[in-house]
């Protein structure tokens, strides 16, 4: 009983991290319409540089500054903010088509940085000895688990009430403005391209804190961490959730998490070991066809906003 | 008595798109307090001519002066704090947006619009929003639009989104606001609306520059006319002196010019 609570502990802090990372995508997505199938690249820049910045030191690499975990995350969050307004002003006008190309690019190129710049990222074995927040308790693996998930419940908990300040200021209420109509928004004063950067930076920012906590969580990072499937999933969680809705994501990043390791524990146990490594893709599967459901009964997702009916009086003239 | 400097001035202004010359050497000045209209047929580029001074689109050529400062070459986003406001042809409310949220967005320099202000001064930024709010809902009322301010913008006719667009270009506060066709689509009853709105915005000191193809509604708004005709003026004068110039009437029905 006791084990299965540590597990619920970890299973919820992984789907936290998730949720996270659905947030950022969701400032990104939901609020202004940005496009970004290059989440994975963002998430790495975290995880990288908040565990060069945290390691000890190791020979024949760069990095291992040994610094506190705060000053690790902050890192990971400034430098990943930094490549995502990078990419933006690169982009010029941050239209939904370039943009999509853009990201895409920088998450490969991050993925092959990491798997080939060894002297920096270790390489294919990646960076070990990560250091974990509450690493004395490791011995107890259920108080472990519980203050590990303490700590993600807290950070998903702060970032959840910037973003809903964010989202219902007045900064906010122009990225909605941009997303519906730019000409418009310029025409109100509004540069599209300076806020376009900041809510990408900052989505960006998100996504690169979620990496440095998932890298803590774990204590291992590797390139094969960061693949295109993580984008996939996040993806899934927003559609699922809601998209332009922070709770949304958090509870979209909850139930695709369930499903995706729900199916994996049910192909392990039910298929055959030698089809084990292929039944894998079943996982994939099934979020595809939980999307699908979805997209069928309620298109919004969870949380999403539902139109309101126009009110009778104020129709066409 | 000396003329007082004009609030838009325009000297040579030309834009090439490709082969195509829509605007052909436009030279005119609004004075401050003016109702000018802008007419012309259909393609006589009445419409880009309104892009450049709005600064949606960049001249090929020429100078577009705004309270005397050259404005030709600054970007769209920076007219509207400099005094310019405009309204669009086929009307732009953020239709998923309430109509407050839509008076509120059109207010320059908001603390609250800058990203890290949000956590460090959020008591400044209640205070704008509260005195924002309180004028947009005069601006509603105004435009009879106040029992409407919390349904999204989508539910308006197309009368009144012409009416948001206007009360919403005035939260600003701008010196000149240019129409664009402001009676297209608009029903009669609006139509006075909208004509006796302007006289009164007028009355307050704010210039304005319209298209509009209503002659009725020219006439009895304009001090001045402008004609346009195959992308450069043709005539000005007093409404009536324009509708009586034969050139007028030949650009108009000549048609194939």
């Amino acid at each position: 009983m006791i084990d299965l609570l540590g597990y619920a502990a970890f299973f919820l802090s992984t789907a936290l991290i998730f949720g996270l990372i659905a947030l950022g995508l969701n400032l990104q997505w939901g609020l202004t319409g940005l496009f970004n199938v290059g989440i994975a690249g963002f998430v790495a820049i975290g995880a990288y540089t908040s565990a060069l910045l945290t390691t000890p030191a190791v020979a024949d690499r760069i990095g291992g500054f040994g610094l506190p975990i705060a000053v690790g995350w902050l890192g990971a969050m400034v430098l990943a903010g930094a490549a995502a307004a990078l990419t933006g002003f690169a982009t010029l006008r941050l239209k939904a088509d370039y943009l999509a190309i853009t990201t895409f690019g920088v998450a490969v190129v991050a993925q092959l940085v990491a798997l080939n710049a060894v002297g920096l990222t270790g390489g294919p074995f990646g960076v070990a000895f990560i250091p974990r927040p509450f690493g004395a308790l490791a011995d107890h693996p259920v108080l472990f688990n519980f203050s590990n998930f303490a700590v993600v419940l807290a950070v998903t908990a702060v970032t959840y009430l910037a973003l809903q300040h964010l989202t219902k200021s007045p900064w906010g209420r122009v990225l909605r403005a941009l997303r519906e109509d730019e000409r418009a928004a310029v025409s109100l004063g509004k540069s599209a391209r300076s806020y376009r950067i900041q809510a990408f930076a900052a989505g960006g920012a998100v996504m690169g804190l979620a990496g440095a906590v998932q890298a803590h969580l774990i204590g291992f990072i590797a390139p094969d961490d960061y693949v295109p499937t993580l984008t996939f999933q996040v993806w899934a969680m927003l559609m699922v959730g809601g998209s332009g809705s922070n709770r949304g994501a958090l509870a979209g990043a909850v139930v695709v998490w369930a499903v995706w390791v729900g199916a994996g524990a049910l192909t392990a146990a039910l298929v055959p070991t030698e089809f084990q490594a292929r039944a894998a893709a079943l996982q994939i599967v099934a979020i595809g066809v939980m999307l699908c459901v979805i997209l069928l009964a309620r298109p919004q997702g969870f949380f999403g906003p539902t139109r309101r009916k126009a009110k009778p009086g104020g129709g066409d003239a | 008595m000396p003329t007082p400097p004009p609030v838009l001035e325009a000297q040579k202004v030309t834009k090439r798109f490709g082969g195509v010359t829509a605007v052909d050497g436009m030279s005119f000045a609004v004075a401050p307090q003016e109702i000018l209209g802008l007419i012309g047929p259909n393609g006589a580029g009445k419409t880009t001519m309104f892009d450049l001074l709005a600064g949606a689109v960049a001249p090929s050529s020429g100078s577009i002066r705004l309270n005397g400062v050259e404005v030709a070459g600054a970007p769209p986003h920076s007219r509207l704090a400099r005094g310019l406001g405009r309204t669009f042809q086929i009307p732009r409310p953020f239709p998923d947006l309430t109509l407050m949220d839509n008076m509120l967005l059109a207010r320059q320099h908001q603390t609250g619009e800058r990203f890290w202000a949000n956590f460090t001064t959020p008591r400044r930024i209640a205070a704008e929003e509260r005195a924002a709010r309180d004028k947009a809902r005069g601006l509603l009322d105004l435009v009879l639009l106040a029992r409407l301010a919390e349904e999204p913008a989508r539910v308006l006719s197309g009368g009144q989104r012409k009416l948001l667009e206007l009360a919403r270009v005035l939260m600003a506060d701008p010196g000149i606001i240019l129409l664009d066709e402001p009676a297209a689509g608009v029903n009669a009853t609006l139509l006075e609306v909208i004509i006796d709105r302007i006289r009164d915005i007028n009355a307050r000191g704010v210039t304005f520059l319209l298209i509009e193809h209503n002659i009725d509604m020219v006439t009895r708004l304009c001090h001045r006319v402008l004609v346009m005709a195959a992308g450069a003026a043709l005539c000005e004068g007093t409404p009536d002196e324009v509708a009586r110039d034969p050139r007028v009437i030949e650009a108009y029905l000549g048609g194939a010019a």
